[in-house]
């Protein structure tokens, strides 16, 4: 019993095919339990599938076979409550003030008007967007706009985070710090974290646990767990531990991303 | 304080735009003139520009004229709306069914190459001569203008909103009202303006064609007459209404856009 509450959302043989004339197989099978107030990274080539493995784990896309749980509950064709997610591409609403855009959320479930201001303040000065509050998103970067997104689904403070690839339009340096930024949200909000990244760094720095994913159909070829303290920060990429971890990783990913491009190993 | 950085330069530049384009039809309307005075154009075949202004609002206050006016800006009213509102409700409804728009489409796409005119004379044998069949053909020049707009509005909502709609577990009258429409809001706009223009086109023509009353009857019956001056008047009143309810409805859109941040 004390696995079914530790695990926080469950996959069971999950795949998913793209239908159509030519039926795309994009994913699986996949057995992944995923533990409650982890922080869970995944990496893996290109057009591997790990954007459907996001979809299909929210309830966004039904699997084509397999089964999925959360909190103990299916998860089928709509998105449970509790879980949050920032999608790879820009989603912000070009209408809506950054404001509205992370209010967006809150204003529509009736909370407290008040309780949004606070909320909101909170979210978008964490997500230092303080000085753009009244701007539009075309008026921002794609690294900021980005975090409008990051805010406006934090800001709902999900039980299950779900981020495809968030930092993909900042520089490494920023890159480092929303990292440390997202570490400390992680743990003031408990909550568990399914980061999807392409930066092996980021993975590895980041992550109780690393899932290195197969070239499509995505399965995983390796569970990594890092093994780092609860409390750590981009500063362990000097611990030597962590120049192994990237290490294994690299080379798990190797023949994989050689796949996914065509090449030869 | 961010925001104004980024608004003002635009701003001012948009403003030099507008400056320039009355400067410029400005000039050629003191052009004409001058060649009208300077006798460059036969004055029979051409009023001088002033003259059309003076003749257009004497026109306008006569009882007669202000009748004409009416009956067609209530005709292109009526043609309009009911346009907007079915093209609109038709674009959303073929946006939902494909294998429906797949069939249409060919259609949608030689509408405009079909000269709709030469249904008139059936509209008034089926109709009558009165303000219908006029309003049937305003109403059928517009309505395939918004119905495309919608579908094109529709197609280029980016597939990512919808998902951040389910994502906040909104039911589909609030994705549709706080997501969709808004998302496809600029390519609306760009039907309703279409639908305006086309509207007015098809009413105006219809009165042309075969009509008892309205601006479009009013100015064949100058030109059968050879009264140049009520033509003139007339037509440059037409203009006018075009390019002003044209100018209010684009106004409007650029306050949408600038709220967005854009242009
Ligand atoms: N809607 C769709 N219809 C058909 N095939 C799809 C669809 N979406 C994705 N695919 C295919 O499924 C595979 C996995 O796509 P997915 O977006 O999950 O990859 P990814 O790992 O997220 O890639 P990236 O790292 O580039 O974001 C790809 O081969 C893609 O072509
Ligand atoms: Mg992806």
């Amino acid at each position: 019993m004390t696995d079914a509450t530790a695990a926080h959302a469950v996959l069971h043989g999950v795949t998913r095919v793209y239908p159509g004339a030519n039926p795309v197989h994009a994913l699986g099978p996949i057995d992944l339990s995923i533990t409650r107030g982890s922080f869970f990274s995944v990496v893996g080539p290109s057009g591997c599938g790990k954007s459907t493995l996001l979809d299909v784990l929210a309830g966004l896309s039904p699997p084509s076979a397999g089964r999925i749980t959360f909190e103990g509950q299916p998860v089928n064709g709509t998105v449970p409550d509790g879980v949050g997610v920032v999608f790879q591409e820009d989603s912000s609403f070009p209408w809506l003030t950054v404001r509205d855009n992370v209010a967006f959320g809150l204003r529509r479930i009736g909370t407290d008007p008040a309780e949004i201001a606070r909320r909101v303040d909170h979210a978008i000065g964490f997500m230092g967007l303080t000085d753009f509050a009244a701007a539009y998103p075309a008026q921002l970067s794609g690294g900021m706009r980005q975090r409008v997104c990051i805010a406006r689904t934090l800001v709902l403070r999900p039980r299950l985070i779900l981020l495809d690839e968030p930092f993909g339009a900042l520089d490494q340096q920023t890159r480092l710090l929303m990292g440390d930024e997202l570490l400390r949200l992680w743990r003031e909000t408990d909550a568990t974290v399914l980061l999807i990244t392409h930066a092996l760094d980021e993975a590895a720095m980041l992550s109780d646990r690393v899932g290195v994913m197969s070239a499509r159909p995505g399965r995983f070829i390796d569970l990594l767990d890092t093994g780092w303290p609860r409390d750590r920060d981009s500063r362990i990429v000097s611990d030597p531990g962590f120049g192994a971890i990237t290490a294994r990783l690299w080379s798990s990913l190797r023949t994989e991303s050689m796949k996914a491009i065509g090449a030869r190993a | 304080m961010k925001r104004t950085i980024v608004t003002r330069p635009a701003m001012s530049r948009a403003r030099r735009v507008v400056w320039t384009r009355w400067g410029i039809t400005l000039l050629l309307v003191l052009l004409l003139e001058a060649a009208c005075r300077l006798g460059f154009v036969p004055k029979l075949a051409v009023l001088p520009p002033s003259e059309v202004i003076a003749a257009m609002v004497a026109l306008l206050s006569t009882q007669e004229v202000l009748t004409n006016v009416a009956e067609t800006f209530s005709t292109v009213a009526i043609a309009f709306t009911a346009s907007v509102l079915t093209g609109f409700v038709l674009g959303v409804a073929l946006h939902g069914a494909p294998r429906l728009r797949r069939a249409i489409d060919p259609l949608l796409a030689s509408y405009y190459a079909v000269p709709i005119f030469v249904f008139y004379p059936l509209l008034v044998a089926l109709l009558g001569l009165g303000a219908l069949p006029l309003m049937a053909i305003g109403y059928l020049a517009a309505v395939p203008a918004m119905l495309i707009a919608t579908l094109l509005g529709l197609d280029r909502v980016p597939p990512v909103l919808r998902r951040v709609a389910r994502m906040h577990r909104l039911g589909r009258v609030s994705t549709a009202v706080l997501v969709i429409l808004p998302a496809a809001l600029p390519n609306l706009f760009q039907g309703i303006k279409l639908s305006l223009a086309y509207a007015f086109i098809g009413v105006i023509a219809g009165e042309f064609i075969l009509s008892s009353g309205g601006l479009g009857y009013a100015i064949a019956f100058a030109y059968d007459s050879f009264d140049n001056r009520t033509m003139y008047g007339l037509m440059l009143f037409v203009l006018l209404s075009a390019v002003i309810s044209n100018g209010l409805l684009s106004s409007w859109e650029s306050r949408l856009q600038r709220r967005r941040g854009l242009q």
